[in-house]
């Protein structure tokens, strides 16, 4: 057996190969740690996350949980990260909103509104979506009346240039009883479905499951809440000196954050949303029809399941774009993970690394686990071929 | 022969697709409103009332519309950032070169003397080097102009550019190693694209400019220009990795056991039968990749450089211009959205191109 059969042998390449990569990827990345360590140690910079502990010593203007100045920095990056997740949950609601409507206003047989829904479409997608944050920004929001001429509604909702003011409850002792009514209420309604399910499944007969399941919900806690003379205030926002006091406050850079991203992202949503519909054969929805289904029902029952095994997997990736595009609120310095963390506290402590890989941490994780999710899901949905 | 008078066709599709039911024609009234509401005080405000010279803010005053004379002042500075104004030209020689080396690329269809591939090979291998003397300088009589200075749309089409032309072989080999069939490649390629398409480009930005230089040995380092390029390269390269990869999965597999059969190799069969029918396929999802890749690089603005958002961004803090914000944005905006829906055409029209339909 000579040396050249053995070279031209699949496997001992393929091995061979394997180990070359193995190795540079390594010599690579000791050659990295190795400058690493040295630049580290040359700047006086000590490696750890010992900082996190210490005191972060900058304010922040707008936390979920309790924060100071005398806060760690470990309680400033929690406050970046819920701050994070908030402008993204809302962002997502309300992305998914107006994505869902254009979406089906582009399918309008009306070719003024087909037409207004596509230009929507063109005009938001071409644009830059940082460029439309300091639009919002700088521009609409700025640009607001002072709090002494603020627009209001109803006298409870304010809004000017510190930012939307909105009433906050107050809730009394006795409230926690009507938490426990909607929870008793949301059992009896999943009973209620099944038992509908269940029973229309064996015999045939319909039942009105959603109307009945709605009603126990919403009518169930406010039976409660009557019964209790409703143990509930509402702290309205005021103006005192200067400012609006008592309320929550929703600060410029928020709002402009959320109406950019979610009007951004609702531009790919809608194109989404209209791809799965027109995925769904014609024919489907004309058999729906011709078997006496309501348009409604059609569209509900036919149309619809089908449509969202198309829509659900781009949908989750714009969902989870919206989550990586809300750091670009570092550029109007919305408290948000990056801004706070990467911004503020990596250049306060100097712990480029620690900080950055920690930011890059969270958001990994978040997409791994939603991409996981979204594998099992469409597993479960996959079409089963009879 | 019978012909309908015009008028009636055309009341036929006013009926038909605005008014044929009552909801209909609510909906068409509601439109009509909010067209009504937005588009005639937008020409007013751009066209009619607008002021388009002038020396500062206070000129655009007497009028209610748009102050022009804004973008009409700083547009130099728009396009080529703080670049020396006197050296100028280097640049637009540069993009004159490029302009004719694609115009050479579209006629290369029509005149057989010009072959496609030659002109393909001047844009990829001399001309970034000529490019990169005439932007920089410093030898041969050309004044040396740092990267710091340079700015403008021009640095956002420097940057997209050098982005895309960097990361397409990047990908096309992570591509290639994502679907070996050496477990240690392929899970080397499947963490990096994975981790790269799961965090933002800004953290990526923020680690080339902040960590890179911690990276490397003692003593070198890197301009930030070229940091910033890197990042985005490497972030590039990952989402064009899984555009080739979808491309190299519509290849049928027959194609390439036709060429094992043939006693090609790997890299034969994949570089004479597999990739030409792959990357024919991936255009319009490369064009799309370059369409976020150019409305992405407004991102490096964050770290601190003047790209055309960022210099038109700067210029409305001006105290002679302050106001002018409205302006500088629209303009910004108008330009970005030219760039990118032309591309975007573009890509739907190769797309249509391709469906043979089969």
């Amino acid at each position: 057996m000579n040396l050249l059969t053995v070279w031209n042998h699949e496997r001992f390449r393929n091995i061979l190969f394997q180990l070359l990569t193995i190795a540079l990827a390594g010599w690579a990345g000791w050659t990295l740690f190795d400058n690493l360590q040295t630049n580290l140690s040359h700047r006086g910079i000590s490696t750890g996350f010992d900082f996190l502990d210490s005191e972060a010593g900058f304010g922040i203007i707008t936390h979920l949980v309790e924060y100071s100045e005398s806060s760690s920095y470990k309680r400033a990056f929690l406050v970046g990260l819920l701050n994070t997740l908030l402008v993204s949950f809302f962002g997502i609601i309300l992305a998914t909103i107006i994505g869902i409507m254009v979406g089906i206003a582009r399918l309008s047989s009306n070719w003024l509104v087909s037409h207004l829904a596509l230009w929507y479409v063109e005009l938001i997608r071409n644009i830059p979506l940082l460029l439309q944050i300091f639009f919002w920004y700088f521009v609409v929001l700025r640009n607001l009346p002072a709090p002494r001429q603020s627009m209001e509604w109803g006298e409870a909702l304010f809004l000017n240039n510190r930012g939307l003011y909105v009433p906050s409850p107050i809730f009394e002792e006795q409230f926690s009883l009507v938490w426990w009514a909607l929870a008793v209420a949301l059992v009896i309604a999943l009973i209620v479905l099944r038992w509908a399910l269940r029973r229309q499944h064996s015999t045939g007969a319909a039942f009105p499951r959603w109307r009945v399941a709605l009603g126990v919900v919403v009518l169930i806690p406010a039976a409660t809440l009557a019964l209790l003379d409703f143990p509930l205030n509402w702290e309205i926002p005021a103006l005192r000196g200067f400012n609006f006091q008592g309320g929550v406050v929703m600060i410029p850079e928020f709002m402009a954050l959320l109406l950019a991203l979610s009007i951004y992202t609702a531009s790919y949503i809608a194109e989404i949303v209209r791809g799965g519909i027109e995925a769904v054969n014609r024919g489907q929805s004309e058999a729906a029809l011709s078997l006496g289904l309501t348009r409604g029902q059609t569209l509900r029952l036919v149309v619809m399941p089908q449509a969202l095994r198309v829509i659900i997997p781009p949908l989750t990736n714009q969902y989870l774009n919206l989550l990586k595009n809300s750091s670009l609120a570092a550029a109007i310095a919305y408290p948000e993970l990056v801004s706070v963390f990467a911004g503020t506290v990596l250049n306060q402590t100097g712990q480029a690394v620690e900080v950055i890989g920690i930011t890059m941490a969270v958001y990994l994780s978040i997409s791994l686990t939603i991409s996981l999710l979204m594998n099992w899901y469409n597993h479960k949905i996959k079409l089963v071929e009879r | 022969m019978h012909t309908t008078p015009i008028h009636i066709n055309s009341m036929k599709w006013l009926h038909k697709n605005l008014f044929s039911s009552s909801l209909n024609t609510m909906l068409t009234m509601a439109a009509l409103y909010l067209l009504w509401i937005v588009v005639p005080p937008a020409i007013e405000w751009s066209l009619l009332e607008a002021t388009w010279v002038g020396e500062s803010r206070s000129a655009c005053e007497p009028n209610s519309g748009a102050c022009w004379a804004f973008v009409d002042a700083r547009i130099e500075q728009f396009l080529y950032g703080l670049y020396p104004a006197t050296e100028r030209w280097r640049v637009n020689l540069a993009f004159a070169i490029l302009f004719l080396l694609f115009i050479g690329l579209f006629l290369a269809g029509t005149i057989k003397q010009l072959k496609r591939s030659w002109i393909v090979t001047l844009i990829l291998i001399p001309y970034p080097v000529i490019a990169l003397y005439l932007f920089s300088g410093g030898s041969f009589g050309l004044v040396e102009v740092e990267t710091t200075q340079w700015g403008g749309l021009f640095l956002t089409i420097v940057i997209a550019g050098v982005g895309i032309v960097a990361s397409f072989p990047l990908g096309i080999l992570l591509a290639l190693a994502r679907r070996s069939e050496m477990r240690a490649v392929r899970s080397l390629a499947i963490a990096f694209i994975e981790l790269i398409r799961g965090v933002p480009l800004i953290s990526v930005l923020f680690m080339a400019s902040v960590m890179l230089p911690l990276f490397l040995p003692e003593g070198v380092n890197f301009d930030k220009l070229l940091r910033a390029l890197i990042g985005i390269t490497l972030f590039q390269s990952a989402y064009m990795a899984e555009v080739v990869r979808g491309g190299l999965q519509a290849v049928p597999s027959g194609q390439v056991e036709a060429a094992e059969s043939l006693g090609l190799g790997y890299w034969s069969s994949m570089r004479l039968i597999v990739l030409p029918q792959a990357l024919k396929l991936v255009i319009p999802g490369v064009v799309n990749t370059f369409i976020a890749l150019f409305k992405d690089t407004t991102l490096v603005m964050i770290i601190g450089m003047f790209d055309f958002l960022g210099i038109v961004q700067a210029a409305t803090t001006n105290p002679k211009w302050l106001g002018t914000a409205v302006e500088g944005y629209v303009f910004c905006a108008a330009v970005y959205w030219i760039f990118c829906f032309s591309m975007s055409r573009y890509s739907i029209s190769v797309e249509r191109k391709l469906d043979t339909g089969y």
